[in-house]
């Protein structure tokens, strides 16, 4: 069993301990490539794909279950800049990479608060880090590659909602890959 | 400097992290690569993954052709009925399309204008996207292998989708035209009026550079002008759905694709674009009015009509030049059935007689003279294939009268030899020549 428990500092729950869970390396390695393979490919069939982020919600989920501020950053590194790689010419390596970093280190430092294991406030951090993951893609486009990107509340509110409520059962599913 | 470290290591690592991708970011934007030049780990990853997904979607194709040819099966007899009834439709619109196909060539060949051609194309299958609404790009399975380069278009039979941005050997890369990036000429097919045609973040497309004080109303269909050299001109692009002031002097026109951007499985690449003027040989015979219609003012030669009103033999209204359409098709000498029939055999121009209703200046050489049981016919010879030796007389009268306003011009076989040499009939009263028929009947005399 690997599954660690730590105390929580500064904890917003009346919980007194979460528990740290460790994937195996295949996990690590083929879920976040399977969330990229299956969101270049299902758009090709699917009209209203685009608005479903997978490698984001998979990068909350490594980083919210490890809680280690240090691995939520590079997984979300590690996620964003292999999606990048499938964005067009015009869409410099790391834009992707900066944002999924700082949404991994925010949900791996989150995850050491709160408990993160009801869909409830998986729900919320869903939706949150969804928001902060636009705001600092959009920061980087418009702030440092001056790229006309249109910001629209609507439509990120949508966005996050839709992920959320996917995420919620995604999350359920990739409980099964922790090990205990 | 060991309790800094340890206690901020975690937003000290983050920044680092962040510090580098920044990095790697300005020297992207410092260095943007040529064109045709794609970073190799980009290739490596795409290549990597272009083999799972092409075989994914080819064996989902494979799954799904099996229901649905069972399903085809089902209700083809009823369809083949519909089919049948729709066909009939089609060939009565199509006759009164072939016709006007064929005045807008001649009058194209008349201009001097070169038409594009799309001569060939490759069937490719969208394999993937980029995933995300920030980018809009789509992945086909073929590649420089199959013969694809950068920027040729890509297109479906609705309308065009894009052009190709990168290549790899199995793969390439297709820039959407509702991608933010992406720019297409285009123009409106009912006031002709061009502008750029825009993709958004959004995904929306617009159609921009159209003056304010132009009328644009929804509805309007949207054709690709040709000027950006890399779709061929007139391929549809959408409809206009709304049109609003925008800022400075430009309306902000928004287009819907005519083709399904967003569910587009199944693509051509123009792989080969042609640029040449229309083929007028099969536009059957070239009237002399069509002639004379580009050649205004027109006055007739009053010295050459007699006093009861015939014309003379010989006697017309052409000028010697030549036309584009007859330089072009060759017409320009071996249309002209009544210029010197007793010398039909040579071949020659005959500069010196310009009034004979059709130019004989611009003859090219080595072209023989149309068959002689044309020459001076009221009536139109159709055009034969090379080394057919007689051309079909269609007209008034095999014996042929003297050409007057209302003769035919033969674009004709040059080929033909001569049979017989026949003089020309008297030709009826200028103001009695009838309209040409094309029964074969002589004419009544």
């Amino acid at each position: 069993m690997s599954t660690r428990v730590m105390p929580f500092r500064g904890s917003v729950t009346s919980r007194e301990q979460v528990s740290v869970y460790e994937f195996g390396w295949p996990a690590i390695l083929l879920i976040p490539l399977a969330a990229i393979l299956i969101q270049i490919f299902i758009p090709v069939k699917v009209r209203f794909m685009p608005i479903i982020d997978l490698p984001f919600l998979v990068t909350v989920f490594f980083a919210t279950a490890r809680r280690n501020p240090i691995s939520g950053c590079l997984t979300g590194c590690f996620i964003g800049l292999l999606y990048d790689l499938f964005a067009g010419p015009s869409h410099p390596l790391g834009m992707y990479g900066i944002a999924l970093t700082v949404v991994g280190y925010l949900a791996s430092s989150l995850g050491g608060k709160i408990d993160v294991e009801n869909p409830g406030s998986r729900f919320l951090i869903t939706f949150g880090f969804f928001v902060i993951h636009e705001g600092v893609y959009y920061g980087v486009a418009h702030g440092l590659l001056r790229q006309s990107l249109q910001w629209s509340w609507s439509h990120t509110a949508v966005s996050a909602v839709a992920n959320a409520i996917l995420g919620v059962f995604l999350f359920m599913f990739l409980d099964r890959f922790k090990q205990r | 400097m060991d309790t800094f470290l340890g206690r901020f290591k975690n937003l000290i690592f983050l920044a680092a992290i962040l510090f580098a991708q920044v990095v790697g970011l300005a020297v992207q934007v410092r260095r943007p690569s040529d064109e045709g030049e794609t970073r190799l780990i980009r290739v490596w990853a795409i290549s990597a993954v272009t083999p799972i997904e092409t075989a994914v979607v080819h064996s989902q194709q494979w799954v799904a052709n099996i229901f649905k040819n069972y399903a085809y099966l089902r209700g083809v007899r009823r369809e083949n009925r519909e089919l049948r009834a729709e066909i009939q439709q089609m060939k009565i619109q199509q006759t009164r399309m072939d016709e006007d196909a064929r005045m807008a060539r001649r009058v194209q060949a008349l201009l001097g204008f070169k038409e594009q051609y799309v001569d060939s194309t490759i069937a490719a299958q969208v394999i993937g996207t980029s995933g995300s609404e920030q980018s809009r790009v789509l992945y086909i399975d073929k590649g420089a292998n199959n013969g694809i380069k950068t920027d040729m278009a890509v297109i479906t039979p609705a309308g065009i989708v894009g052009k190709i941005v990168q290549v790899a050997d199995n793969w390439s890369q297709v820039l959407p035209i509702n991608d933010q990036f992406s720019g297409v000429g285009a123009a409106l097919k009912d006031s002709r009026l061009q502008g750029i045609l825009k993709g958004t973040t959004s995904g929306a497309t617009k159609l921009q550079y159209i003056m304010s004080d132009e009328k644009v109303t929804p509805g309007e269909e949207v054709i690709t002008s040709g000027g950006d050299r890399i779709f061929p001109k007139g391929l549809p692009v959408g409809k206009v759905v709304s049109v609003e002031p925008g800022k400075d002097l430009f309306l902000n026109i928004r287009v819907v694709p005519s083709a399904r951007l967003d569910q587009v499985e199944e693509v051509l690449v123009v792989t080969k674009i042609t640029e040449r003027m229309p083929d007028t040989k099969d536009l059957g015979p070239l009237r002399a009015s069509d002639i004379l219609a580009e050649r205004l003012p027109t006055v007739p030669n009053k010295a050459e009509v007699d006093a009861a009103g015939n014309a003379k033999p010989g006697s017309g209204t052409a000028s010697p030049t030549t036309t584009p359409a007859a330089a072009a098709n060759g017409t320009g000498a071996a249309a002209r059935p009544g210029a010197t029939p007793n010398k039909p055999s040579t071949g020659t121009s005959t500069p010196t007689k310009p009034a004979t209703g059709v130019n004989t200046a611009n003859k090219p050489a080595g072209a023989t003279a149309p068959h002689p049981s044309a020459a001076g016919t009221t009536g139109t010879v159709k055009p034969k294939p090379a080394g057919t030796t007689r051309p079909e007389a269609t007209g008034a009268s095999d014996a042929g009268t003297a050409p007057s306003n209302g003769v035919r011009i033969v674009n004709n076989d040059d080929t033909a030899p001569p049979k017989k040499t026949t003089p020309p009939a008297q030709p009826p009263p200028a103001e009695q020549q009838p309209a040409t028929p094309a029964t074969g009947e002589p004419p009544p005399q």
